[in-house]
């Protein structure tokens, strides 16, 4: 039988605002435990709670981004659970009207098309503290430092039909989120967490199938490992006569498997209702105007820019886009040195090949826009050639100054005078006589073997194209 | 609608109440009557009345994303039962 894949993901976005959504306390991530923990965010008695206005406006703007309709009236609600790390034993969050309604993505598939995946909605909520479990004799330890960290949760539709097509949603988002500059986007540090509703049904089937949640998918690669295991799982359940179950399964990323939580699940049972410490939410059409006009260009429109404007292959301006930053690195490198097609050559890889080496972001890179566009500059004046601009670009990494300086240091310039070309020439014809016979006698590829030899009498710096005319016309007999 | 020994029982557990077995009939009883009574409300034609989410006529008030809070975890900490190296422990939770 043929199975197909049903997946919708839930995306938590903890917001990059300063504090946490109810309180003043500090949001910085890293801080000893509990200090950003304040009467608020521990559920004291008596506290209440007092909406941020950031958490607010980076709703509208995922909102915008997705072409989703912004609520003009939203409603906090009580989730209730027992958990030590939730200390009032509720999460203040939204049920019935969120903030962010209706809209959808666009991802990019492996085939070159495009597919438009639904988002249900995105709503605000607190984050929860965190629980240690090492490093304490018989009893776990709490740090409260995160609860209430206002998170956006991105609920799409059960669009996706595979593991890749999950994560290329997933990039999407996370590229989005960063772009709007309303989540770090930093999945080390859960500022953008995962989890997965999977389920198989046989293809033609209308329904879905029974689905299980997926949790604990804290970077793309184990997004797709667990829904592929669990895809897997479910058909070869269901082959062997038995059915699936709707529960939360946790993913084991030292095993590759997914292994279920039993237990908790009968304590799904929220009883939300709306929060009496906290009124509706109301977003006027001019607040929503006021962030509509300050939104950022968006990657498809930069991305459709990028090839109109600099006359760039769609996969090129694709990997450029793939984040704000690099985005406006690569600008920043056009702006003063204007061949596109070359920065963009340079910036996908010797740039991006060293950021990855070193484990680096672009705003740690040793070598900065302007110092590759210099570095750029001197192809393109054909002061130096691609090769040895990669050693240029070594050593600049190194530390060891600008493009002209190095150049200048090393004594890389080109050599350019025909003279001195000449001179190696001969010198290379004279040194192989056998094989300048074999040449006169029909064995042409061997201007190869002659291009070498001049090129590493020249440590590499002989201007190819003067270097070649030049061989070629002495080996031809001229 | 009515409630049962069993919903007692569930509610309590998902309240962290201990309702001994005794008491739940005269819980669910109680109970009962509670929804009976709330019951007459549906008599009301709500067509076109929007769901009230809060009595007040009021609309939440924005705060600036300003830090306002001090660190103050040995007061806090002050109250707690057990506390180790900043934080509070509790009994082991495992996942």
């Amino acid at each position: 039988m043929q199975w197909e894949t049903v997946i919708g993901l839930e995306l938590h976005a903890q917001l990059a605002t300063n504090t946490k959504i109810f309180s003043g306390a500090s949001t910085a991530y890293g801080a000893s435990a509990n200090t950003q923990a304040c009467a608020i965010d521990l559920g004291m008695p008596g506290m209440l709670p007092v909406l941020n206005e950031r958490a607010v406006q980076y709703a509208i703007r995922l909102g915008l981004a997705l072409d989703a309709e912004v609520a003009g009236r939203s409603v906090f609600a009580r989730k209730n659970y027992f958990y030590p790390d939730l200390p009032k034993g509720y999460q203040i969050s939204q049920y019935e009207i969120p903030v962010v309604g209706r809209g959808h993505l666009d991802i990019d598939l492996d085939d070159g098309s495009r597919k438009r995946i639904g988002v249900t909605r995105a709503h605000l909520e607190e984050d929860a503290g965190k629980s240690l479990h090492e490093g304490f004799t018989a009893m776990s330890g709490i740090d409260l430092n995160r609860a209430g960290t206002p998170l956006l949760e991105i609920v799409s539709e059960p669009d996706l039909r595979s593991a890749a097509e999950a994560v290329a949603y997933m990039k999407k988002m996370h590229a989005l989120v960063r772009y709007l500059g309303i989540c770090d986007g930093n999945m080390q540090e859960g500022s953008f967490r995962c989890d997965a509703n999977v389920s198989v049904r046989p293809v033609g089937q209308l329904e879905f199938g029974t689905r299980a949640e997926l949790k604990n998918l804290n970077s793309f690669r184990f997004v797709e490992r667990a829904i592929h295991y669990e895809v897997e799982r479910q058909i070869a359940h269901i082959q062997e006569g038995g059915s699936v179950v709707q529960e939360t399964r946790l993913f084991d990323a030292d095993r590759g498997v997914t292994r279920s939580m039993r237990g908790k699940e009968e304590a799904n049972d929220y009883r939300y209702f709306p929060d009496p410490d906290l009124l509706p939410l109301e977003i006027s059409v001019e607040q929503i105007q006021a962030v509509r006009e300050a939104l950022p260009e968006l990657p498809d429109a930069k991305r459709e820019r990028f090839v109109s404007e600099y006359g760039l292959g769609d996969y090129d301006a694709a990997v450029l886009t793939s984040s704000r930053e690099l985005a406006d690195y690569f600008e920043a490198v056009v702006a003063r040195s204007p061949d596109a097609k070359l920065a963009a050559n340079w910036v996908m890889g010797e740039f991006s090949a060293a950021l990855n080496k070193a484990g680096l972001e672009i705003s740690q890179s040793p070598v900065d826009a302007d110092a590759l566009a210099g570095l750029l500059l001197r192809i393109a004046d054909e002061t130096i050639s691609g090769k040895i601009a990669k050693e240029v670009f070594e050593a600049m990494w190194q530390g060891q100054g600008d493009a002209d300086r190095v150049i200048a240091d090393q004594g890389l310039e080109q050599v350019k005078d025909t003279g001195a070309i000449e001179a190696m020439v001969d010198e290379a014809i004279a040194a192989n006589p056998q094989q300048l016979e074999q040449y006169r006698a029909g064995k042409t590829k061997l201007m190869g073997f002659f291009v070498g030899q001049v090129m590493k009498a020249s440590g590499g710096k002989a201007n190819p194209q003067q270097v070649n005319d030049i061989l070629k016309a002495r080996l031809d007999g001229e | 609608m009515s409630v049962d020994k069993d919903d007692v029982g569930q509610m309590a557990h998902l309240a962290r109440l201990a309702v001994g077995d005794e008491e739940r009939a005269d819980h669910a009883h109680n109970l009962s009557n509670i929804l009976a009574f709330v019951e007459r409300l549906s008599a009301v034609d709500t067509a076109g009345v929007e769901p009230m989410a809060h009595p007040l006529e009021m609309t939440q008030r924005l705060r600036p994303d300003e830090v306002s809070e001090i660190d103050q975890r040995d007061r806090f900490q002050a109250l707690a039962p057990l506390t180790q190296d900043g934080h509070y422990l509790v009994p082991r939770v495992i996942e």
